[in-house]
């Protein structure tokens, strides 16, 4: 099955990753990995704590250079270009821990989202595209961002994210420290988003769960590609245990 | 049998958070233990109880037949425990020998500094460091780092070697070497506790296993048996029952539309 991903048609590719390394001081930490997200799709990426999943992100979204390989967006080259000019193009990161101006309001928060200037433009036409998406939102648009609960600041997260009007939205750790019932509205949220045509690459802590909303899932382990594949397959797959638990 | 080291329900708070609860396990001599969890799991607090950078709130530390709960870091040094630190913590301006020669000075015998040099000497050689004696710790590499961490500890002469991620960072050939490393320093007759991301390399240097989870013992075993521990496996994978309900609640909203 993945030779059929390998044979698709390159135009179906948003982002691509080809053999990236990248690490922090001397420490490699990404030992030529390499990774695709399709336009339209959800590509989950899990694996174990260290195994470079942020890292892999921060590189992909330009806040830290990477030491070798290839990152395309949309046919580009977009290797060396910064984290602003790669959001200006449309990718947009929701990072780990949200990472909200707290003392900001709600409305602040997503006006910056919209700040480069393609965005910008249409700022009130995608803000009530939000607030109908986060009802929530539109609720609390005055509210000190740092006095909402986790649920409500994750979804501030991803709201700022869109406001860039993103063609893919690369989500850190979505589930991490949320009630069940939060993940699963905004996982209702990001299904509505895909079919709307939005490109999503997720890092998820609960594999399970990476599963069963995926569209194809990367296992990565020790800074490379463990496993990839469908789902379906993964999951009854002892090779994820190996790679979380060495055996 | 009684063991080198032993810990009898040993807990540590730091304000509302439990980082090490009610935690007991035993080590014999000549083991490798390997400890892991999830991150935030107790791994290095649990070092620094053993070292006694902290001291534990409740609980007993015994070693080598001695209750050393709560006992500062320099005299737990004393009674023979040495520790390496995840972020290397090299005296910069000082050589490799002159390193070493600090771990043997103030390890477990106090040694002159003519026969801390000696022992220096001997530990770099064990790491492979024999050829960078005399270089300033500041122009060792990551790699070089990580073993010069190891023979400071070793230098001090110590029974129980508490290993924090030695692995972390080094590229495969270097793992490999270490794992040779840490081997021999056991089969030399040094007992050993060792933390580690690298789960292959871990499961196969230990003879068991003590898996921590938000503090607490989670598992302990032989490493294939505490592999297939389900509450392991939730542990890293995460819970089977969140997927599950999503999935239910999808059918469940599909049979309405």
């Amino acid at each position: 099955m993945a030779d059929a991903i390998a044979q698709t048609a390159a135009a179906d590719v948003l982002l691509s990753v080809e053999g990236l390394e990248a690490g922090y001081g001397e420490v490699q930490v990404l030992w030529g990995l390499s990774l695709k997200a399709r336009r339209g799709k959800l590509t989950a990426i899990v694996g174990a704590n260290g195994a470079g999943k942020t890292t892999t992100l921060r590189a992909v979204a330009g806040t830290l250079s990477p030491w070798g390989g290839r990152i395309m967006l949309d046919g580009e080259d977009v290797t060396r270009v910064p984290s602003h000019v790669k959001a200006a193009r449309g990718l947009a990161l929701v990072p780990e821990g949200r990472q909200l101006f707290s003392m900001m309001s709600v409305a602040e928060n997503l006006e910056l989202g919209a700040f480069s200037p393609r965005a910008s433009r249409s700022y009130a036409e995608r803000l009530e595209q939000v607030f109908k998406l986060f009802p929530r939102l539109a609720e609390r648009a005055r509210q000190r961002a740092g006095t909402l609960s986790g649920g409500e600041q994750q979804m501030v997260a991803i709201a700022r994210g869109l406001m860039s009007d993103p063609q893919i939205l690369i989500i850190d750790e979505l589930s991490l420290g949320l009630a069940p019932v939060v993940v699963y509205q905004l996982l209702a949220t990001l299904k509505q988003l895909k079919q709307n045509g939005l490109t999503i690459l997720l890092v998820e802590q609960n594999v399970h769960l990476a599963l069963a909303l995926s569209d194809y899932a990367y296992v990565i382990a020790e800074g490379r590609i463990f496993t990839e594949g469908l789902p379906a397959e993964l999951a009854a797959n002892p090779e994820i245990r190996r790679a979380y638990l060495g055996l | 049998m009684t063991a080198l080291l032993e810990l009898d329900r040993v807990s540590k708070r730091f304000g509302g958070l439990l980082a090490v609860n009610n935690l007991s396990f035993a080590m014999r001599e000549g083991e490798i233990l390997g400890l892991i969890g999830p991150n935030g799991a107790g791994k290095s607090t649990l070092f620094n109880l053993i070292n006694g950078v902290f001291t534990p709130n409740s609980g007993r530390i015994v070693f080598n037949g001695v209750d050393i709960t709560g006992e500062r870091p320099f005299m737990v040094a004393r009674h023979g425990i040495a520790r390496t630190h995840q972020i290397v913590q090299p005296l910069t301006n000082m050589t490799v020998l002159e390193n070493c020669a600090v771990g043997a000075c103030f390890g477990r015998e106090n040694l002159p500094l003519h026969r801390a040099t000696a022992a220096a000497r001997e530990a770099a050689t064990v790491v492979g460091l024999d050829d960078r004696l005399h270089a300033l710790a500041l122009n060792l590499t990551i790699a070089g780092k990580k073993r010069l961490e190891l023979a400071r500890a070793l230098a001090a002469q110590p029974k129980l070697l508490l290993l924090d991620e030695v692995l972390a960072g080094l590229n495969p050939t270097e793992i490999e070497h270490m794992i040779a490393v840490i081997r021999r320093i056991r089969d030399s007759g040094v007992t050993i506790l060792i933390i580690e991301h690298l789960m292959q390399a871990i499961m196969s240097l230990s003879d068991r296993i003590v898996v921590l989870n938000y503090g607490e013992k989670l598992a302990e075993g032989a490493p294939a048996e505490v592999a297939r521990d389900p509450q392991v496996i939730e542990a890293y994978l995460g819970d089977p029952k969140l997927a599950a309900e999503l999935e239910g609640k999808d059918e469940g909203s599909a049979a309405h539309g």
